[in-house]
């Protein structure tokens, strides 16, 4: 979505009424985010709304973007946010291969997560569990993490369930939103 | 970063990113800067550094992938590098080239516009400045958009000099020898 820079547009303010609506869309999409929603917006701050081309505008607090959304789809996280609270998101994980791919902007492909180095939901590699046991359904927002990096590389929509995944092994999984060094990412918010 | 655990305690995590490329360090090897974030790195967090670029952490990275498609990754990353050299150079040329014009125009007999132009070629916001000349100088200052695409800064008042030496001393990046004041006059049609 934003693999050329982009130059933000008019930058206002979100009423308070609209700012308690998209903390309790923010909640209720990702309700692991709880504990800590007085952190990423606390009642009382002024949150910003940007426009970005494409119809797409980002919520920042100050100069921290936060969530952003192209017309009314899913809210989404930016990454720095999911690197401060990452296990409050659906995640995956990718092997090393496909990192560079993903990287570039490429749409992340099916078998560089069912690869040995990928990890998907209730997998028997992943002994900690931080990866779900819940099968994820198309259209879901997650946060693909990456074979070896501690940190998140991309966030995205699931383009097939994951227990289709399972089966399948090839096919397009995930639509590329926002990954690493992209203009969203290069983004300066002054 | 410091926790290496994914536990849910000791939220928000502290991220440390890269200097150079931007992105966390751990990514650094994909940014085609590999050379420069590295030195980064071990200049500002030395720890981390060692913690990454230890020769264990580059034979895992390597054994991870089978001989063909590390040698596709190579060869990408070569490509990737040279790019990111090109571009830097291209962006220094141009920083060179380029030139920063300041116009007086006139606007009425005895009084003057002063139109700033080519600030943006040197990394800066031209939105930013404008209110900066507009509060150093006390005048009306806003970004205009040109005839022939681009946007320049307007100063009202016959600022040249003042401006001339107010970017010379405030904004570093930009060489003296690059800037040049012109007049321009303003035929303005009789009514």
């Amino acid at each position: 979505m934003f693999k050329k820079d982009i130059t933000p547009g008019a930058k206002s303010k979100v009423k308070s009424s609209a700012q308690r609506g998209i903390r309790s869309k923010v909640l209720e999409q990702y309700p692991l985010l709880e504990p800590y929603i007085d952190d990423i917006m606390p009642k009382k701050e002024q949150l910003d709304l940007v426009k970005l081309p494409d119809r797409v505008s980002l919520y920042t607090l100050g100069a921290t973007p936060l969530f952003f959304q192209h017309m009314d789809d899913p809210l989404m996280p930016h990454l720095t946010l999911i690197h401060r609270y990452p296990s409050c998101f659906n995640r995956l994980r990718i092997d090393r291969g496909a990192i560079r791919f993903v990287l570039s902007g490429a749409t992340l492909m099916v078998p560089g997560l069912t690869s040995p180095g990928g990890r998907l939901p209730d997998d028997d590699d992943d002994e900690e569990g931080i990866y779900g046991e819940e099968e994820l359904d198309a259209g879901e927002v997650v946060v693909i993490e990456s074979e070896g990096k501690e940190t998140a590389c991309m966030v995205g929509v699931l383009k097939m369930g994951t227990e289709e995944m399972k089966k399948v092994k090839k096919g397009q999984a995930c639509e590329a939103g926002h990954y690493l060094g992209d203009g969203l990412w290069q983004l300066s918010l002054g | 970063m410091a926790e290496a655990s994914s536990s849910s305690s000791g939220y928000p995590r502290q991220v440390v990113y890269c200097g150079v490329c931007t992105l966390p360090p751990e990514y650094c090897e994909f940014g085609g800067t590999v050379k420069k974030c590295e030195e980064w790195l071990e200049e500002n967090h030395p720890q981390m550094h060692a913690k990454l670029y230890s020769q264990e952490a580059i034979e895992q990275g390597l054994s991870a992938l089978s001989v063909d498609a590390q040698k596709r990754a190579a060869k990408d990353a070569e490509k990737k590098a040279a790019k990111a050299v090109a571009a830097e150079a291209k962006a220094q040329e141009q920083r060179a080239t380029s030139k920063v014009l300041i116009k007086r125009i006139e606007r009425n007999k005895r009084k003057y516009v002063t139109a700033v132009q080519g600030l943006e070629a040197f990394g800066l916001d031209i939105k930013k400045v404008a209110k900066d000349f507009g509060k150093k100088f006390a005048t009306g200052s806003s970004v205009t958009k040109i005839p022939g695409g681009g946007e320049e800064i307007t100063v009202q008042g016959d600022l040249s000099d003042d401006i001339f030496d107010y970017v010379v001393e405030t904004y570093k990046d930009v060489p003296e020898d690059n800037m040049e004041c012109i007049e321009e006059k303003k035929k303005k049609p009789a009514s």
